[in-house]
């Protein structure tokens, strides 16, 4: 079970109280966990990455393990302890403007 | 018994105010969508509990947002906005060419006759159309594609189509506006458009009387006499007598001829109003007070009405979207500002209210009015 944190916006759009778990069939990755999300909640769909070029939008970051995950492929396999569940996958909105 | 839902796009959420005919004590509901930018609400001419709002910020893109029940529950539907084909480039601010990009949904305009319908206004300019109650958007590339949109240019708030009037007379008359393109004009129903700027003069363009170019900040015309026509451009206050073939200006003894919305009395066509701003780089009321001009002769002739306005010290502004009147007898007018306040006037505009004072900055307030 890959545990996901999403920020607040998007918690309060989904209705979710804290963190949320899914099962990701294959490869898991920032676009497997992605494509999950939007699965589960139509809701957030484009909220994350844009919806025409499916690239994380700017102002969201990616992090788990204490590193930033946000520059790597999007394709690329997420940490094992993300998928083994010990870690969570953090979503996070960029601290920028008022 | 009658009623008034006034619905208020802020900054940081959406409020939903109440009142009876009366018009003299409100409920205010709210923050929705706390947080995010509500660039617009409206209800739907046809089911007054059919509401669309365009809920948007920087970080998580575009929202739209339907109410079934008046405002009390919500439901996110579709946030596709694709442009149609290979959209190409407009003009940037420096005059080089920039790739179209869909930025945000200024304005939704739901249909007048079928609750599932409503259009959108988008930055960068284009319109797009639902008829499924916004669950899916289609452009109406007519209008991006007619052949000027490579020389559309940003105003200083974005490249955004902004205006939609609907032509209850003529089904498939459509009026939008585009700052700063200016007016465009269908006549079949979207597919195909073109510019209505006849007699605008923008003396800030390199060619101040060009097809497209101008800076228009809000279109406005009564329901009953859709070929008249009133605009608050970036400077002056202009008035078309048919249908936009032809403007010229009715600023008459405005104070300043530079605002943003402008709003028509819904039993009198030729009741007109514009809250003038000082200048397009000093957004604020001149002499620091806050005076909604009305005139009562469709132009050139206005008063300024300030009972119950602050007259002095008082530097808001007062964006396009963000005036309209009730259907009421006598009309309700209203308009928030980037302070916060929501005024209300129960009598055309004679004497004036806080309904609220302190919202986040109000970037829109649409009214329906329950006989």
């Amino acid at each position: 079970m890959i545990r996901v944190l999403l920020p607040t916006h998007l918690r309060n759009l989904a209705g979710l109280d804290g963190e949320v778990g899914f099962e990701i069939a294959g490869e898991a990755s920032q676009s497997a966990i992605i494509d999950a999300i939007e699965a589960r909640y139509p809701e957030l769909r484009g909220t994350i990455r844009d919806p025409r070029t499916q690239r994380r939008r700017p102002l969201v970051r990616f992090f788990a393990c204490g590193k930033d995950l946000s520059d790597e492929s999007p394709r690329a396999p997420l940490p094992e302890a993300v998928v083994a569940g010990t870690e969570m996958f953090l979503i996070v909105g960029a601290i920028a403007g008022g | 018994m009658s009623k008034v839902r006034v619905l208020v796009g802020t900054h940081k959420g959406a409020f939903i105010l109440d009142s009876d005919g009366q018009r003299k004590r409100w409920s205010v509901s709210g923050p929705l969508f706390g947080g995010w930018e509500i660039y617009h609400l409206k209800g739907s001419p046809a089911d007054p509990n059919r509401l669309y709002a365009s809920q948007s910020n920087g970080w998580f893109g575009q929202i739209i947002q339907r109410s079934n029940d008046g405002g009390k529950t919500w439901e996110a539907v579709g946030n596709s906005f694709a442009y149609d084909g290979n959209p190409g480039t407009h003009k940037w601010y420096d005059g080089t060419p920039h790739p179209w990009e869909f930025k945000r949904v200024w304005h939704l305009e739901p249909s007048l006759t079928d609750p599932d319908g409503v259009f959108a206004g988008v930055e960068d300019a284009a319109l797009f159309q639902s008829s499924d109650a916004g669950r899916t958007w289609r452009e109406l590339s007519g209008l991006r594609g007619h052949g000027s949109g490579p020389n559309w240019q940003p105003g200083a708030g974005g490249m955004c189509l902004h205006t939609i009037l609907l032509d209850r007379a003529n089904p498939e008359r459509i009026f939008i506006a585009i700052s700063a393109a200016g007016v465009f004009r269908t006549d079949d129903s979207g597919k195909t458009w073109r510019p209505i700027n006849r007699g605008l003069k923008s003396e800030y363009i390199p060619e101040p009387t060009a097809e497209v170019g101008h800076c228009v900040h809000r279109i406005a015309m009564h329901p009953a006499r859709p070929h008249v026509l009133f605009m608050q451009k970036h400077w002056d206050v202009m008035r078309s007598d048919d249908a936009g073939e032809s403007w010229r200006e009715v600023s008459g003894n405005l104070p300043s001829d530079f605002g943003f919305p402008i709003e028509v009395h819904a039993h009198e066509p030729d009741t007109v109003y514009v809250v003038p701003i000082k200048s397009d780089s000093e957004h604020y009321p001149p002499d620091g007070k806050l005076r909604v001009y009305r005139s009562r002769t469709g132009g050139n002739e206005w008063e300024a009405l300030t009972e119950g306005l602050p007259q002095g010290d008082c530097y808001v502004n007062v964006l396009r979207d963000a005036m309209a009147v009730d259907s009421l007898d006598p009309c309700g007018v209203y308009f928030g500002t980037t302070g916060g306040q929501v005024y209300a006037s129960a009598d055309s505009g004679d004497n004036w209210v806080p309904i609220v004072r302190d919202l986040p900055a109000v970037l829109s307030v649409e009214v329906q009015t329950f006989a």
